[in-house]
């Protein structure tokens, strides 16, 4: 038990009344840039990172932490009261999530979504106690074809599930992959699909193209209808915390099995946003309410905001035992590291003791902070829907522009978000699914670079995701997924004949 | 951290600022930036030119060396041509600099984007990055000779070169290696050089040229093994890195029998047409963060070679910069098709 009296030796360090307020603060700080879209965790870590070098380094590691927990906390409200996603990883979030909203249930879901985001936090915290350095063993067995395969296996795992025309869906994740496309190619260095405008030499944000299209195109869908917004019939009552945490321990299975995702796309080094889309797609098509997934499931919240958090806090590790970083946000806290003088890697446990305890006693305790902070609020939260839409939607539009224009500094992106916008619009008018696109978007680069690091290794062998257990089995069980619904069908078939 | 450490930090970061602060009106002469200086980075967050450029604004911020505040910005669409015509468009305006890698010169001969430091102002040269040959610590490879004799015996494309980016450094020093020993690898290009030197650890690639902060933890625990570095002299340092060895102990290439250098330039630019003054402002600015304890050792920590130039001479080593990526470009078939 050589880890729990280092972990108390953590907690010795961390608890001075200086480390507790930075504590604070950084949650506070933290919850807001992950409320507004486009700040994002990355951005808000990098502007703030300047202001700790003049603390110790314990101290500001416990701060910027903080900042991050808070981001990942933050960015579950806006996704369930507007439909915007203030991070990346909370896209799966809105699936379900807006629809309790709407049906007067926001309370209800932001409360399931932060007290499942701090289940897979802590099941992640633990795991990093006392099995780091095994764990960080394993991130080593990732090579590019084994990324691929957990690429592929995220993307085969969404395939499939939608309820609407596979074809439609197939359409949209095109689009997603041709618009990941634009931009500088890695392996070649050229850049692609700009036809001669510099402009979009940086290709479309994510986050752009996300605030478009879930924020603007839901605004504009609301307005066609007569800015109705059945959300302010929500009833603002304390006890509403109570009252979902007893229907929560019912969805047990689901958080066990999106803890395990999110705590592997973490250490992978995948991050939170393949973790949340994996999760919402398995616990989709392992719970026996699957059918009813979108239309406001309670479960429909767990899966993805377990997974995240899970992810979001196991991409630490590797961070801190192997120098990679597992998140954007992780690599800023990586430049912090060696700028404060510690280096990531093999030795920095063994090293930089109370540095590293520290840390991670002020995940435990930073969780714990930010899981109080924010269920306090959850009633202010929702009061916010209460507000006349006619009054809110404006705003709303302000604080995405803002968003989309932070992202780059780009007085484009704010014309492009308005483009992602009736996209959206278009998309739902016309029953195409969104999910499908925004997948291929933001995983559309990484998955065609691994996949052509792949080939180069191999010299164009495929059989190179068959060429080990580790890839092997991903890439099988990513097969499988992809087919389930024909398995499905046949096995029925069989059993009626 | 226990609380003796803390205050005597505090107490010496106090005693800096004061100091400084005595000292400012001493500098206060000339030009002065009138609002928030913008400090592009042609780069991602966390990449070793954002890094540099994080620590200078933490120095800058921490000495109270500036009035007015340094704000990083990072460009690095396009390999960073986003950040460079960011830099160009704002002809004239000297509230704005930028820290460069070597795309200043690579990403305008490998994609054609229209620009070219001579847009630029040039300021001061502020490092040079080094590039270490990196093998991992587990295979026989004492020498670089060892190495390539191996890679040599087994045939063209059968060793894996693990790099940053494509038509970039390490892959122009990857063609470099190749021309001086005759042997051909097969160059894997990814995101940024912590995902490489992990690759190598994993032993998903062969070697790799990571700078030395990107490699130098892995090296620490007897992951990688370095081999050579490509630079004309041995790195200066002679502190003990790991048990028995220093930076100061890794030979030069050009020992190893490889006759390959390549160093990277960490400089300042503003954008063009900048008066004399302005330029003088920033150069004594970066002078007096040269001076600093906490430049000092980071420049230790990642090995760099220290060398600081400012006016026409910066101007003549980023010209001939510029004739070396162009050949060495050229010769590697690199250069954009017009």
């Amino acid at each position: 038990m050589v880890e729990l009296s280092a972990l108390f030796h953590g907690f010795s360090v961390v608890l001075t009344p200086f480390n507790i307020m930075l504590m604070m603060i950084g949650i506070v700080l933290g919850v807001i840039i992950g409320v507004l879209p486009g700040l994002g965790g990355a951005n808000g870590v990098a502007i703030l990172l300047p202001l700790t070098f003049t603390m110790p380094p314990t101290s500001a590691i416990i701060m910027l932490s903080c900042i991050y927990w808070g981001a990942l906390f933050g960015g579950a409200i806006t996704s369930i009261l507007f439909n915007i996603p203030g991070e990346p990883w909370s896209v799966a979030t809105t699936f379900d999530g807006y629809p309790m909203a709407q049906q007067g249930r926001a309370g209800e879901a932001l409360t399931a979504a932060f007290t499942s985001s701090f289940i897979g936090a802590l099941v992640a915290v633990v795991m990093i106690t006392f099995l780091a350095p095994l764990v960080a063993q394993f991130a080593l067995q990732f090579g590019p074809p084994e990324f691929f395969s957990v690429y592929l296996l995220t993307f085969c795992s969404f395939i499939g599930m939608g309820k609407g025309s596979p074809f439609k869906t197939l359409a949209a994740m095109t689009l997603g992959f041709a618009l990941a496309a634009v931009g500088m190619d890695t392996v070649t260095g050229q850049l692609r699909l700009i036809f001669g405008f510099t402009d979009l030499m940086r290709g479309f944000d994510f986050l752009i193209a996300v605030i478009g299209l879930f924020g603007i195109g839901e605004i504009l869908l609301s307005m066609e209808e007569g800015l109705s917004f059945t959300g302010k019939t929500a009833k603002i009552d304390p006890k509403i915390v109570l009252e979902t945490w007893k229907k929560l321990p019912r969805y047990w299975l689901t958080s066990i099995r999106s803890c395990l995702i999110g705590c592997w796309m973490g250490i992978t080094p995948g991050g939170a946003t393949p973790a949340s889309f994996m999760s919402y797609g398995v616990a989709k098509r392992m719970s026996k309410d699957g059918d009813k997934f979108g239309t406001g499931q309670i479960e429909g919240v767990i899966a993805p905001e377990t997974a995240a958090h899970a992810a979001g806090t196991s991409a630490l590790l590797p961070m801190l035992a192997l120098g990679i970083p597992g998140s954007p946000t992780a690599a800023v806290l990586l430049g912090g590291l060696l700028i404060w003088g510690l280096q990531p890697g093999p030795l920095l446990f063994v090293e930089q003791k109370d540095f590293v305890w520290g840390l991670i006693a002020s995940m435990y305790l930073g969780n714990l902070a930010g899981l109080i902070i924010v269920l306090t609020c959850v009633p202010l939260f929702a009061a916010i829907l209460r507000i006349p839409f006619s009054i809110i939607a404006p705003v709303i539009i302000v604080i995405c522009a803002i968003g989309a224009y932070t992202v780059h500094n780009a007085m484009l992106d704010i014309w492009f978000m308005l483009l992602f916008g009736v996209i959206g619009y278009v998309f739902k008018k016309l029953d195409y699914p969104l999910a499908p696109l925004v997948l291929a978007l933001v995983l559309g680069d990484r998955a065609e670079d691994s996949f052509r690091q792949s080939m180069l290794i191999s010299q164009g062998e495929v059989s190179v995701f068959f060429s080990n257990w580790l890839v092997g089995g991903i890439t099988a069980l990513s097969l499988v997924m992809l087919f389930w619904p024909l398995i499905s069908k046949v096995q029925s078939r069989l059993r009626a004949g | 951290m226990d609380n003796s450490m803390t205050s005597r930090f505090t107490a010496k970061s106090w005693l800096v600022a004061v100091a400084f602060a005595v000292m400012a009106p001493a500098f206060g002469a000339g030009w002065e930036p009138t609002k928030p200086v913008e400090f592009v980075v042609p780069a991602g967050t966390g990449g070793g030119a954002d890094q540099m450029a994080r620590l200078l604004q933490g120095v800058i911020s921490k000495n109270n060396l500036m009035k007015q505040p340094l704000i990083v910005v990072n460009k690095s669409g396009g390999a960073g041509a986003e950040g460079f015509l960011a830099i160009k468009e704002a002809k004239g305006d000297p509230n704005k600099i930028i820290i460069t890698l070597s795309n200043l010169f690579t990403t305008p001969l490998a994609t054609g984007v229209p620009f070219n430091w001579k847009d630029l102002t040039p300021v001061a040269m502020l490092a040079l990055d080094q590039f270490v040959l990196w093998v991992n610590a587990e295979t026989p490879y004492k020498t670089a000779k060892d190495y390539l004799d191996a890679v040599k015996a087994a045939g063209p494309n059968k060793f894996k070169m693990g790099g940053t980016g494509s038509k970039q450094e390490d892959q122009i020093i990857t063609v470099a290696i190749e021309k001086a020993a005759g042997v051909k690898f097969i160059y894997i290009p990814f995101k940024g050089g912590g995902d490489v030197a992990v690759q190598l650890v994993g032993k998903h690639i062969d070697s790799s040229v990571n700078n030395p902060i990107e490699a130098v933890a892995q090296w620490r625990a007897g992951k990688l093994r370095p081999l050579c570095v490509f630079d004309d002299t041995r790195m200066p340092y002679k502190t003990k890195v790991t048990e028995t060895m220093s930076w100061y102990d890794i030979p030069t290439c050009k020992e190893a029998g490889v006759a390959t250098d390549y160093v990277m330039l960490r400089g300042i630019f503003m954008p063009g047409g900048a008066t004399r003054e302005q330029v003088d402002y920033y150069v004594d600015l970066f002078k007096r963060v040269r001076e600093t304890a906490d430049w000092k050792k980071f420049m230790e920590d990642g090995a760099f070679n220290t060398t600081f130039m400012s006016g026409p001479e910066y101007t003549k080593w980023v010209e001939k910069a510029e004739t070396t990526h162009r050949e060495l470009m050229r010769e590697a078939g690199f250069l954009a098709k017009p």
